[in-house]
């Protein structure tokens, strides 16, 4: 069957270099093509069509950066982008302090720890479909929350966020951050045991308070752990599409839509390839902004396990 | 990554009840609430009458309990001018969950597998392709697949009519078939690091013993490989059935009204504008869906999180 494993152990004769470990290569095409087809392929073949007028169909006729133009005048795609960077900021504080705080305090030594952390994580088995009909549910201000409030007699409380244009993406947030936060607990809560117990006996000797300590010693500490969190938020942020078409469905109007949502509407609905490519590209250049430096500073200099 | 399920470390503190620890426990009972007022909001509006659900007291038990809205949730909610429930979503996603996470699982322990113990020329670039390529926003990718599921339909067509003549076309896009596909193509990431690394810390000694005993490519994963990393088939398992459950673009996106998923059904049910809308029902079609990641995350407990800490790399 096949011959050598690794370069080390060179056999006398060789046949050839490419039927040399022809099993795995046979068995690595579904992989190969993944990589080369789709990923690259996929992703080159949109990026080039975004500089063409297609628009029912793909077709090659060059406009130069006519869509990108269009794009960045069209009222849909600042809202999407000024929703999503409010959205983006909002949830990367948020949770990060609070996936940080919660972490610290099932830290603490107590008791029911495992309990609190299943009920935290719990939300992020759920589809976001799931959050967002939910959470569209418990603030509907007929029947939800906002009325059980006033029921407590409490006649002038307003918590509508969903039916006001300038606070839609709020309540998104709100529920955005309800599912996401356990993931980042759980990687914060990850690295704080990977913190020596020293370090808090060293802290104690010193006479540092609990809180200080956290501040100046163990966040500094854990920065790689505070970087891979700040990832995985940011790709998860501009993957935000299924929660918002779950709980608002864009509206009321435009007022809360996003960019994958805007790719998706003009790729699919409104006949218009060359503007869903380009915003799609431009989505793209989004995540090559963030992930550079982030590969700068996780792999750069050293070499990868 | 540290493995923090092995709790803490260290005496349990001695005085319980200061002040401190009220504080604590306050904030965790509070934010505990927070977490599962959804859930529990969910469940007593579905098990709510209409009438009950019109006073506007959300958060309160149910005063007469009915199931109801459940077996209209399942049987009779309409999408449009379509009243089968959420029975037929159900069906779908059962029928694309099992071939899917079938398939992407083999593919991607065979691929690891490779990667770690038959490196070839090139073996890691298109390693490092297939990771970078799991940062990459779908909406980039979405058109492409859409082209390459409809010209790979349309030549297996060709080449199977080319045997018999009067055979089915071969539908890939808005098929079930497609959809499997695409989860498999878009699982293969995560899932190959995940056996990749498993793989890599198997000791090496034990591979070149059974290269040595003439053991080739298959012999090796199926009778060496294979049993041991059963536990990593049951995380990937457990990755890939929430994750494909819960998908909702994909299924938007490559299927037909009859093909959807349930995620897609249950969006169409409750934000449809057609008819009067009902809480109840809505509120336990959502719970029918939620239900399996829901059973899976209680279920496997650990092992989800190890999951997901593998996850993290990707994002």
């Amino acid at each position: 069957m096949t011959v050598a494993p690794d370069p080390p152990s060179l056999p006398a004769k060789r046949p050839s270099r490419l039927l040399k470990n022809w099993m795995a290569k046979v068995a690595s095409i579904p992989m190969i093509l993944t990589a080369l087809v789709v990923f690259v392929g996929g992703t080159t073949w949109t990026v080039v069509y975004s500089f063409t007028g297609s628009r029912m169909l793909p077709k090659t006729n060059w406009v130069g950066l006519d869509q990108y133009e269009r794009l960045w005048e069209s009222d849909r795609w600042i809202i999407s982008i000024t929703n999503l960077g409010i959205y983006g900021v909002c949830s990367m504080i948020l949770t990060l302090v609070a996936g940080f705080c919660l972490a610290a305090c099932l830290d603490r030594k107590i008791r029911f720890e495992s309990a609190f952390r299943t009920i935290f994580l719990y939300p992020f088995a759920l589809s976001f479909v799931v959050t967002g009909l939910v959470w569209q549910w418990i603030l509907n201000p007929q029947f939800g929350l906002q009325s059980v409030v006033r029921g407590w007699g409490w006649d002038t409380f307003t918590f509508n966020p969903l039916n006001d244009p300038n606070t839609v993406i709020y309540g998104i947030l709100i529920a955005g951050l309800w599912q996401g936060t356990g993931l980042i607990m759980c990687i914060m809560l990850a690295g704080l045991r990977g913190i020596d117990e020293d370090i808090w006996k060293a802290a104690r000797v010193d006479g540092i308070g609990t809180i200080k300590t956290y501040v100046v010693v163990i966040i500094p500490m854990m920065r790689p752990v505070f970087i891979t969190s700040l990832v995985l938020i940011a790709s998860g942020i501009i993957k935000l599409y299924d929660l918002v078409v779950a709980q608002t469905g864009g509206g009321p109007g435009l007022a809360s839509e996003v960019p994958a949502k805007y790719v998706i509407e003009y790729m699919f609905r409104a006949q218009n390839l060359g503007q869903g490519f380009a915003a799609s590209t431009m989505m793209l250049c989004s995540v090559v902004i963030i992930l550079i430096p982030w590969a700068y500073l996780e792999f750069g200099g050293r070499k990868r396990g | 990554m540290a493995d923090f399920t092995n709790g803490p470390r260290g005496p349990k503190p001695k005085k319980s009840f200061s002040r401190a620890n009220i504080f604590l426990y306050g904030t965790l009972i509070m934010v505990s609430m927070y977490y599962l007022l959804p859930l529990y909001v969910m469940i007593v509006t579905s098990l709510k009458g209409m009438p009950e659900i019109r006073l506007g007291n959300v958060f309160g038990p149910p005063m007469e309990i009915t199931f109801q809205p459940w077996v209209k949730a399942w049987s009779q909610a309409c999408t449009g001018i379509n009243c089968e429930g959420l029975s037929r979503g159900f069906g779908n996603s059962v029928r694309i969950l099992i071939p899917s996470v079938f398939l992407s699982i083999v593919i991607a322990s065979i691929n690891g597998y490779a990667l770690s113990n038959w490196k070839f020329k090139g073996s890691e670039v298109f390693f490092t392709i297939l990771i970078i390529g799991a940062f990459i926003p779908y909406q980039t990718m979405l058109y492409p697949i859409v082209i390459m599921l409809r010209e790979s339909g349309d030549s297996l067509t060709a080449f199977v009519r080319f045997f018999y003549a009067d055979a089915p076309k071969v539908q890939l896009m808005g098929s079930l078939s497609g959809l499997v596909i695409v989860h498999t193509v878009f699982g293969m990431p995560i899932l190959t690091l995940l056996f990749r690394n498993y793989f890599a810390s198997v000791p090496e000694e034990l591979f070149k013993a059974a290269r040595v005993d003439g053991a080739g490519f298959w012999q090796i994963y199926f009778q060496i490989m294979l049993p041991m990393a059963l536990p990593i088939f049951v995380v990937a398992i457990i990755l890939q059935v929430t994750g494909i459950w819960n998908d909702f673009l994909f299924g938007v996106i490559y299927s037909k009204p009859d093909t959807y998923p349930m995620t897609v059904q249950l969006n169409n049910i409750v934000n449809s504008v057609q008819g009067v809308k009902e809480y109840n029902v809505n509120m336990a079609a959502t719970l029918l869906t939620g239900l399996v990641p829901l059973i899976i995350y209680f279920a496997s407990g650990k092992l989800f999180v190890r999951g997901i800490a593998a996850g993290a790399v990707k994002g």
